[in-house]
């Protein structure tokens, strides 16, 4: 349960980090904290104290009561291509942007608004 | 699974496949990525119109991938939500593909956009037809990846810092969308949307679903640009290339937003009046406000993505009321807006083509020079004004009549009020771009050449005729089904399990 909220007080921290920082490449530490976030808390949702790896041999016992639910591990492995992917464009765009207007910081990056 | 569903993982094949193989053979065939675009396109829309036959003969069919069967598999599901969605995309991705090959000829990357296009168009139609949760996230990540990329696509000042902001929010977005697939993976230890629907049932979680409802309101929401999310939407579409602002606000937002929301809410975890007024309120707000900061634009691209979260907020509206009614008029008004909102985004383009602004303030009487792009702006203005008898009439009607007819006085009215406020801000466009006085520096000013006229008429002929799918006949085969898979609501899941058997 303590992991569960500490996972959520991340996620919060991420978000805050998202919202509140000036700095093109704090937000982007900020999304990564988020997604990361994420990640934790669906692995931790599949954890399983003492748990044993899932594979069904001919002779290995198959005993699913104490085996470890090996689909979040997947899935989380996906998320993280998927971040990685979306991180590397945002990357590259801050820098494309510093190139453009010399600065990092938001507050100078300004000419959408209205 | 039966052969003719062995089809359906084809519309979704085709568009990746053509999407790959312009980025690899770009340099050894020189017209390769246009001749590709539209091909790939072309075959996308007769592959979506046959989808709408299969749903005839075969309410639901499932296709499992990799032959496993579902749960445990990924299914893909093709029923009458899927086929109308499909249609409306891959019917706007066509016309914007033809449009792209003459307008992109200005950027130097050309195979770039058609790859990144293609790749876009294959993540919207794998989020329309799957039936697996994680795999709907995986694919909406491809699209939206792609549209930030698509985005910053001319590399100017502006539209970098757009296309920032656009993935810096998007992420978010996706982050909620994954974190809600978490909550309900941890309840009910599936991810296939039929089955989740079926646990859900058997043991109830209320507060659970209720908290989830509102993690895909925000994340979808944030995709679908409702106002309080729309923070990035004025930026983003108007920073990126005409025939991407199209695609964008066109179809974009719905197939990433409005229907995933939909197919979650309605199908999967079902509509409870709680959200169904969720749904309405964000649907009226964004209709409300987004027409009235549209009104002060003086770039046409950014009042048309104004127009964009206006609109949007019908197609909410409508299908929030949860009535067979209000959802008719919220799909149709979703296609109708996906036809007109394209066409006028693609008007945009070829004015910024011929005179190289956007600045209202600067054009005017454009019409003497570009008849072609005047008369087919003015059709489509006068379609998301809602005159009659244009397509953008009948399904704002229908929305309203819905609206009376479940007693909710308050949002017919602002739903007429702000169908007024729109056409004074498309007379605004007309008046200041294309009617009036000739100005001095567009003397020269010459019509644009022939691929984008033709998907610029084409787009206006289906805005003149689109009421036409109203009537008895029509109406059962292209609105009906997609209705009747809404209004269902959690029988889905039976629709979907029986199919698997």
């Amino acid at each position: 349960m303590v992991a569960y909220v500490m996972c959520m007080a991340l996620l919060g921290l991420g978000i805050y980090c998202v919202l509140m920082k000036r700095n093109l490449i704090k937000i982007i530490v900020g999304l990564v904290i988020t997604e990361y976030a994420i990640n934790l808390f669906f692995v931790l949702i599949s954890y399983r104290k003492n748990g044993l790896a899932p594979i069904f041999a001919a002779d290995a016992p198959v005993a699913p009561e104490t085996m470890v639910d090996p689909l979040p591990q997947a899935l989380v492995l996906t998320a993280i291509v998927i971040g990685l992917a979306t991180t590397a464009l945002i990357v590259a765009l801050a820098m494309r942007l510093y190139e453009k207007y010399g600065t990092f910081d938001i507050a100078e990056i300004r000419e959408l608004k209205g | 699974m039966t052969t003719a569903s062995a089809v359906i993982p084809l519309i979704v094949a085709v568009p990746l496949a053509g999407a790959f193989i312009i980025a690899l053979l770009n340099q050894k065939i020189p017209r390769l990525p246009d001749l590709l675009g539209v091909l790939a396109t072309c075959v996308g829309l007769l592959l979506s119109l046959w989808s709408i036959y299969l749903v005839q003969v075969q309410p639901t069919s499932v296709y499992s991938v990799g032959n496993w069967p579902p749960p445990l598999g990924i299914a893909m599901v093709m029923d009458g939500l899927s086929a109308f969605m499909l249609v409306t995309v891959n019917a706007i991705a066509f016309a914007v593909a033809l449009y792209s090959v003459d307008y992109m000829e200005r950027f130097t990357a050309k195979w770039q956009f058609h790859s990144l296009f293609l790749l876009m168009l294959a993540g919207m139609n794998n989020v329309i037809i799957t039936g697996d949760l994680f795999n709907l996230f995986v694919f909406l990540e491809i699209a939206a990846v792609a549209s930030y990329a698509l985005v910053a696509f001319g590399t100017e000042r502006h539209a970098l810092e757009a296309a920032f902001k656009y993935a810096v929010m998007g992420t978010i977005g996706s982050t909620f969308i994954l974190l809600a697939i978490v909550l309900l993976y941890a309840n009910t230890s599936t991810l296939n949307m039929a089955d989740i629907g079926r646990a859900l049932a058997q043991s109830p979680a209320p507060h659970l679903t209720l908290f989830v409802s509102g993690l895909f309101i925000a994340g979808f929401g944030l995709k679908a640009a409702v106002v309080p999310f729309h923070a990035w939407l004025p930026d983003a579409h108007p920073s990126a290339p005409a025939p991407i602002s199209a695609m964008l606000s066109g179809v974009l937002i719905k197939a990433l937003g409005v229907y995933a929301l939909c197919r979650v809410l309605f199908n999967v975890l079902g509509l409870t009046s709680q959200i169904s007024s969720i749904l309405m309120f964000l649907g009226a707000l964004s209709m409300v406000i987004g027409v009235f900061l549209a009104i002060g634009q003086w770039d046409l691209k950014r009042l048309l993505a104004y127009h964009s979260i206006s609109q949007i907020g019908y197609v909410l509206l409508g299908i929030g009321l949860g009535t067979p009614l209000g959802i008719v008029g919220g799909l149709f008004h979703l296609f109708n807006h996906s036809v007109f909102k394209s066409l006028l985004f693609l008007n945009s383009g070829a004015v910024e083509y011929a005179t190289g602004t956007r600045d209202l303030q600067k054009m005017g009487g454009l019409a003497a020079r570009m008849p072609v792009t005047a008369s087919t702006n003015f059709v489509a203005a006068l379609s998301i004004a809602g005159v009659p008898p244009l397509n953008g009439f009948w399904s704002k009607l229908i929305i309203i009549v819905a609206a009376i007819q479940a007693e909710r006085y308050g949002y017919a009215f602002w739903a007429a009020l702000a169908s007024v406020l729109t056409l004074a801000s498309f007379m605004k466009v007309m008046k200041y771009a294309y009617w009036g006085g000739l100005g001095d520096a567009w003397r020269d000013v010459r019509e644009v050449p022939g691929f984008m006229k033709a998907s610029m008429v084409v787009l206006a002929v289906v805005c003149v005729l689109g009421g036409v799918l109203l009537l008895p006949g029509l109406r059962e085969v292209f609105l009906g089904a997609g209705v009747e898979a809404l209004h269902q609501g959690t029988h889905y899941a039976a629709g979907v399990l029986s199919e698997v058997k």
